[in-house]
């Protein structure tokens, strides 16, 4: 049984730029804890699961909540809601899959606080936008006490509910590279009431045709089938290059399954992953066309 | 941490001196006397603490009462002026999209929310907007249609 009851006691920290904020964390190293929209971070702490000494919440930080494209990428700032990926006109575009993703993802009023950020932070399995965003191909700009680095999206998740994130590193920006013409991308969220539930298993394609109906160029991530979000790099390989027909669709959906170490329900998932896979890479197929 | 927090709620400034781990359920409830917001979960789940806040639809109990300072608060106690109801008041009214009325006050604040944003939406479009708010006693049926009503009679 778990209970949950009001906020514990904390210090409430208001830095006033992301450097600030990063050197609060290094100087208050496990006291710590960076808050953005608060709908993970909140819930935990009023069940005891995590009881910072000093909250930081990024909200007071001005200019972090873009969606822009710049220099043929697209970029997202740490304070960018799930809402904002909604509604942005950006997104609607080339980068559709992530709006079908937020269509999927809670419910209203948790769109309008949870950040996409804060999503790909607390690093659980069944995050919605991280197989999404690993599809297009992300990055994240890292930026701490020693400075900035860049990482792959598939790399930044270490395990459930953990990140790479060093002493007093935070996210400073979500960064996915324009998709080439022709592409389609598609995410499906297989959950009970499909409304804010986790997934049991999530699938995202993204897919680009070379003008014909031979695939240039695919990534396939799954999510809540590993202890990470991970890319199915064998159903990849099996596509790439290749004329797509129904058959060779078939045989990279099998070859997904490869990817999936689930951590429960294994059968079940294993299943799902392939049936999905085949799913999503055939709605992508239509839309790349 | 005591401190001092501005709240400007249905239009009112309030100045209220609190804990800065209260979330803005909590204050709207316990130093506003406002009770129409309800706590059911307080995490997230029921979507029974519903408020606008800059219009938008949020879970008051998932908000630190500090973070809402300078934002414009609506409750549910703001939605009728000069004595007379909102457009989805009356139109639930009408429906009768109530039992025993726990959850309305957020139902309501959800529907409000959709219509600020989309004055005219689907029926999946109203189903969608009040997913997170759990209803223990009708069929969400009624929710929608008046949803639907409430739109139609804005025209
Ligand atoms: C009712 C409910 C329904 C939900 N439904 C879904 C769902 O359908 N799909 C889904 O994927 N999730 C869901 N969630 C989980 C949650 O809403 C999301 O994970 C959300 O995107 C988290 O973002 P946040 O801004 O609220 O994060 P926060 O709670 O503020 O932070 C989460 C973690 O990320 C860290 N963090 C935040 N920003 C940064 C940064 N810039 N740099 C470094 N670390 C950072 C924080 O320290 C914290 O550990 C749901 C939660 C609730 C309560
Ligand atoms: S009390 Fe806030 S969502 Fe249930
Ligand atoms: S009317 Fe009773 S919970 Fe909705």
């Amino acid at each position: 049984m778990i209970f949950i009851r009001r906020l514990p006691q904390f210090d409430y920290v208001a830095p006033r730029t992301l450097w600030e904020a990063s050197s609060v964390l290094a100087e208050r190293k496990s006291e710590a804890v960076l808050m953005a929209g608060g709908t993970d971070l909140l819930p935990k702490m009023k069940k005891r699961e995590a009881t910072p000494r000093y909250l930081v919440s990024l909200k007071n930080v001005p200019g972090l909540a873009y969606i822009k494209e710049d220099k043929g990428a697209l970029k997202i700032g740490p304070m960018a809601t799930i809402h904002d990926v909604e509604s942005s006109p950006v997104i609607a575009g080339k980068y559709a899959i992530l709006r079908d993703t937020s269509l999927v993802f809670a419910s209203a009023q948790i769109r309008n606080l949870a950040t996409v950020t804060g999503n790909l932070c607390n690093a659980a399995p069944s995050a919605d936008m991280a197989s999404p965003l690993i599809a297009l191909g992300a990055t994240l700009s890292l930026s701490g006490p020693q400075g900035g680095r860049t990482i792959p999206l598939e790399k930044f998740f270490t395990g459930p509910f953990t990140n790479s994130l060093g002493e007093g590193e935070l996210v400073a920006e979500i960064q996915a590279p324009q998709p080439q013409p022709h592409t389609g991308g598609v995410y499906i969220k297989h959950s009970i009431r499909n409304a804010m539930d986790h997934a049991i298993v999530g699938v995202a394609v993204v897919l680009t045709l070379d003008g014909s109906d031979v695939c240039k160029d695919v990534r396939i991530a799954l999510g809540a089938c590993a202890p990470t979000p991970v890319r199915a790099a064998e159903a990849e390989k099996a596509l790439k290059g290749n004329k797509l027909t129904k058959a060779a669709i078939d045989k990279a959906a099998k070859a997904a399954v490869s990817a999936a170490q689930p951590r429960s329900d294994p059968e079940y998932k294993r299943e799902m992953v392939q049936v999905l896979t085949a799913r999503a890479l055939n709605q992508a197929w239509q839309i790349a066309r | 941490m005591k401190q001092i927090i501005n709240l400007k709620v249905n239009g009112v400034a309030h100045q209220v001196e609190t804990d800065t781990r209260r979330t803005l359920l909590e204050v709207i409830r316990e130093h506003l006397g406002l009770m129409g917001t309800k706590k059911g979960c307080d995490e997230g789940d029921c979507g029974a603490c519903t408020v606008l806040l800059d219009g938008k639809p949020v879970n008051s109990c998932l908000v630190l009462a500090i973070e809402a300072q300078d934002k414009p608060i609506t409750t549910i106690e703001g939605l009728a002026s000069n004595g007379k109801l909102d457009p989805i008041q009356e139109a639930f009214v009408a429906n009768g999209a109530f039992q025993c009325g726990f959850c309305t006050p957020g139902m309501v604040m959800a529907a409000k929310g959709l219509l600020n944003e989309n004055p005219h939406p689907t029926q999946e479009e109203a189903t969608r907007a009040i997913a997170g708010n759990l209803c223990r006693c009708t069929g969400y049926l009624r929710f929608v249609e008046g949803i639907q009503q409430a739109a139609k009679a804005k025209v």
